[in-house]
């Protein structure tokens, strides 16, 4: 059997099974509270995969070790961000949330202000920052089944987009929260057991000596100790002072970004109470902590057995490194067959991976349409239930619909950008107006208006005039950005917008809320003893 | 999202409650501190990997460098912060939060 019909194997029972936890959640989604927030009845551990599977996508996975495997040490520089990035949810965000709202995000921030601009403007940044995400993961499950399996034509990346789309939308319309949710932690324990395993089989292959494998990894990479040093991919001298900003400037959008993710902070009302929160990020922190230790290993071990060069003739970006050396060490200790195996696995986990974080953020996305937008803005909150799921699943066909066009159309797009761009819009205007909110006193209407519209404004201006976009032309002349060579209308030089738009987005807020003279002191009191007592917070729903 | 008049009272009790002052200084004055020591924790490594590479790259056992075990302190860091606040808040927290909870008979 070729890898490829094993992987497809592979890749259809997980899907059978997920189906199948999908339409068993269907059956215990009742009300709104099921489909937005599954009953608030998975305990903690379970909630921790969960936040595991829904956060650590592709990019976690395949890009990270890619970019390891490639230039070394600057893609530990990533996961070290995307990790400590979850003690800001932790200490600041996780319990209090969960204790003030009910569904999305926009319900915290519109907790003692007026709800109309509030939650249309806390929609629209929510709809924002989950296309970006999407559109990436799309994009890359279409070049992932190109790279796998060989099928380089257009059409064959089209339908994996679709079949990508189509699942998804029936994860989330048919489950709600229930279903996805069981369909990140099957996918957490797999991507957690493919990356351990493979991890495990390349440390005794150098007889569990770290040292040894980074040696040679640094000799197979062709770049010796320089391999093993920051500096290789982000800041590198050639690109001078601003190489330096734009890494600080992407290291503050990762370490705030996760904390502002709506699909992330939409998984703190699943549990019962605040101190299940609380769990659920620590076993997130645990999981997450340890795949992004595996990772290292992985895209290290790619260089060493598979080699830098090898890796980059497959895929410029470094995509392919963790297959291949699935591939390379299955063979070398199981020989053929066992590199068949392996890799028809890691490539089935890779797909596992895109839907699961698929599926997360067009539930969020389509939440924030049903309940910020359609009920209590367009409806003015006489909504129904009922039509709000209703609207909630209508929502989630749209969305998917419109992710697998954009998808298709971006198929030849440069949009690895699109993640680091997700997370600096987080962190520019979701994060400043939920931390003002939960901890700020006059913080008011326009404050947070301000602060999401300013934060996301600045954010995709700056990143529209940055070299991501256009004018940024590689060695070969050929253009590493957006636009096609020739075209270049960037004056921003920084290629992640943070270091400027997220210092913007709290002055934004800080501005909108001193200008304005609105100020509801019996909400912030209710708000402040309901954050942290839990006095009045939305209880599961007993079965 | 409407709130009866009664439960302002409820809030509004609580609040002057002698214990919720506490709770509140308890919560701020851990989690304040330690984000702020965490977040310059983070972004001195991130520095030190921009401007100081001759440091980061120094090796100290084989090919394990000065870089590597930075990083590797940032999850040692991030696991301890995260494990300390759950004890802390396990034992200094939750119990004030509940007895309040109680007290407001909810």
């Amino acid at each position: 059997m070729s890898h490829e019909t094993l992987a497809i194997s592979l890749f259809l029972l997980f899907v059978g099974l997920t189906l199948i936890l999908t339409v068993r959640a269907s059956r215990q989604t009742k009300d709104a509270t099921d489909f937005y927030a599954g009953g608030r009845s998975f305990s903690a551990a379970q909630n921790g995969l969960a936040i595991g599977g829904d956060y650590m996508s592709a990019a976690s996975f395949l890009g990270i070790a890619g970019i390891i495997a490639l230039s070394g040490y600057d893609g530990f520089l990533y996961s070290i961000g995307f990790l400590v990035a979850w003690l800001v949810a932790l200490l600041l965000v996780a319990e209090l949330m969960r204790n003030s709202g009910k569904f999305t995000m926009a319900d915290v921030l519109a907790f003692r202000m007026s709800p109309q601009p509030v939650r249309t403007a806390a929609g629209i940044s929510t709809i924002t920052v989950s296309i970006f995400y999407l559109l990436a993961q799309m994009v890359g499950a279409g070049a992932l089944v190109a790279l796998l399996f060989g099928l380089t034509g257009e059409a064959a990346k089209a339908l994996t987009i679709v079949g990508v789309g189509i699942l998804m939308i029936v994860y989330v319309v048919v489950g709600g929260m229930k279903g996805t949710t069981w369909v990140q932690i099957v996918k957490a324990v797999l991507l957690m057991g493919g990356a351990a395993l493979i991890t495990l089989l390349v440390l005794g292959k150098y007889g569990f000596n770290l040292s040894s494998l980074l040696s040679e990894a640094a000799q197979q990479s062709g770049k010796g100790d320089a391999f093993l040093e920051p500096g290789l991919k982000y800041g590198t001298e050639a690109q001078g002072l601003a190489g330096k900003l734009d890494l600080i400037s992407l290291g503050l959008a990762l370490v705030l970004g996760t904390a502002g993710l709506p699909h992330i902070l939409i998984r703190f009302y699943t549990v019962p109470t605040a101190r299940d929160a609380r769990k659920s990020v620590l076993w997130g922190i645990g999981i997450i902590g340890v795949f992004y230790l595996l990772t290292l290993v992985l895209g290290f071990g790619a260089a060493a057995l598979v080699g830098s060069k090898e890796i980059a003739e497959s895929n410029a970006a470094g995509n392919t490194a963790a297959p291949l050396l699935a591939e390379k060490i299955g063979e070398l200790i199981f020989g053929d067959v066992g590199g068949t195996i392996l890799l028809a696995f890691i490539a089935a986990v890779a797909f596992a991976t895109i839907l699961a974080v698929v599926a997360g953020l067009t539930l969020a996305s389509s939440s924030s349409v049903a309940h910020d937008l359609y009920a209590h803005v367009i409806r003015k909150g006489q909504a129904t239930e009922k039509e709000e799921v209703r609207v909630a699943k209508i929502s989630a066909f749209v969305i998917g619909a419109v992710s697998i066009v954009l998808g298709i159309f971006a198929q030849k797009l440069n949009v690895a950008f699109l993640v680091a761009l997700a997370f600096a819009v987080a962190a520019s205007g979701n994060l400043p107006a939920i931390l003002y909110s939960l901890f700020w006193k006059k913080f008011n209407t326009a404050g947070a208006v301000s602060a999401i519209y300013g934060g996301l404004g600045s954010a995709v201006l700056l990143v529209v005039f940055s070299p991501v976009v256009s004018g940024k032309v590689g060695p070969d002349g050929k253009s590493l950005s957006l636009f096609p060579e020739g075209v270049d209308f960037h004056w921003f030089p920084l290629e992640n917008p943070g270091l400027v738009s997220i210092p913007l987005g709290f002055l934004f807020g800080y501005l909108g809320t001193v200008l304005s003279k609105e100020y509801r002191a019996d909400k912030y009191t209710e708000m402040e003893v309901r954050s942290l007592t839990g006095i009045g917070a939305e209880k599961a729903t007993p079965h | 999202m409407s709130t009866s008049p009664e439960e302002i009272t409820v809030y509004e009790e609580v609040r002057a409650r002698p214990e919720f002052a506490e709770l509140r200084r308890r919560f701020r004055s851990f989690v304040f501190p330690v984000t702020v020591a965490f977040l310059v924790w983070y972004l001195l490594y991130v520095v030190l990997s921009g401007w100081a590479r001759g440091f980061m790259g120094q090796q100290v056992v084989g090919s394990i460098n000065v870089a590597l075990i930075f990083g590797l302190l940032q999850f040692v860091s991030t696991f301890g912060l995260a494990y300390w606040y759950a004890r802390y808040a396990g034992s200094k927290l939750d119990p004030l939060a509940e007895r309040l909870r109680e007290e407001a008979g909810r």
